[in-house]
């Protein structure tokens, strides 16, 4: 492990449950409103991760009321309070830009049956 | 104390703070550097110490050289480097010092020799603005444009800024902020950017216009 690594590898967060583009997640947030701080809940399609290290991003899709909205968050932010999946997507690309010309069933990601093995 | 130290850069990430806000950072392996001679006021005029960074293998290191460095009894270092200090007879020859004269907070100067660019022209050495892209100005996209009157001065003045050479000088980003520094992993981590390449040498001072 050279020095860059060890220094990145104190502020990373651990714990988080593996995810992959095309699953279905919802990200916990911390939202500071003045002295109250509070868990705001974002949900929606896993379109990319990119970079890596502790400067790894991901982007979240989702449609609501007809309108498109993505959000990128810092994978190792400290305002991520959690990561749940809901369902796992079965995709053949990481990148999942196509899902933004598509509107109603076909931007539906298939759902992937995982093995025992898996779970 | 001492106040500098040399090290070199390993490269660049990020950290974050506790609001969650991202800034970018540089990884120095600083230290640890024994104290390899001692100048004193009575002696050489002056005070300071030399320090030694790294290793380099002993048929690299020729004989003045070697004499020099046995008569501190150190091992041969990659560099040497002067820190100038106030008061040398606290400081004994042989004895090393790391990254821990630095805590988090403090603001340092960083010096280092800034990446070789080669020949490089206006736009990129001297900020110019290069010609227009369009409206006909096509054919003088990175020109310097006019470089002074005719026949008067009927010369190209002193100083007029063009290309030529650029970086790899000796450069000083002044006041950057200690974010971490940790003896034990020769580590310090600075706030922003230094100069030079990964592996660069560089010596790291107290700033001298103390921070904010």
């Amino acid at each position: 492990m050279n020095l860059v690594e060890s220094v990145e590898s104190e502020y990373m967060n651990e714990g988080f449950p593996e995810f992959a583009p095309g699953d279905m997640v919802r990200v916990n947030t911390k939202i500071r409103e003045g002295e109250k701080e509070r868990i705001q809940a974002y949900e929606g399609t896993v379109i990319r991760r990119s970079n890596g290290g502790l400067s790894e991003t991901f982007t979240v899709r989702r449609v609501a009321f007809g309108e498109g909205s993505e959000r990128t968050f810092p994978l190792h932010s400290p305002n991520i309070e959690s990561i749940e999946v809901l369902r796992y997507g079965a995709v053949r690309r990481a990148k999942l830009y196509y899902l933004r010309d598509r509107t109603g069933n076909s931007a539906r990601v298939r759902e992937r049956r995982r093995t025992a093995t898996e779970k | 104390m001492l106040k500098g130290i040399i090290g070199k850069k390993v490269g660049m990430t990020q950290v974050f703070d506790e609001s969650g806000n991202a800034f970018p950072v540089t990884v120095i392996e600083a230290g640890p550097c024994p104290i390899v001679q001692i100048k004193t006021e009575s002696q050489d005029g002056y005070q300071a110490v030399q320090l030694g960074f790294g290793t380099r293998k002993q048929n690299k290191v020729n004989r003045p050289e070697n004499g020099h460095i046995q008569k501190a009894n150190v091992s041969p270092p990659r560099a040497l480097r002067e820190i100038r200090v106030d008061n040398a007879d606290q400081l004994s020859v042989g004895s090393m010092i790391d990254s821990g004269i630095f805590s988090v907070g403090d603001y340092v100067d960083v010096t280092g020799t800034s990446k070789g660019l080669g020949f490089t022209g206006v736009v990129k050495r001297h900020g110019f603005s290069g010609g227009k892209k369009s409206h006909g100005g096509e054919q003088d996209l990175r020109r310097p444009g006019s470089i002074g009157a005719s026949s008067y001065p009927s010369r190209v003045f002193k100083g007029k800024r063009m290309p030529g050479r650029h970086g790899g000088r000796r450069v000083t980003v002044q006041n950057l902020e200690v974010i971490q520094a940790d003896a034990e992993r020769s580590l310090l981590l600075v706030k922003g950017s230094v100069p030079g390449p990964a592996n660069g040498l560089l010596l790291i001072n107290k700033a001298v216009k103390a921070g904010d």
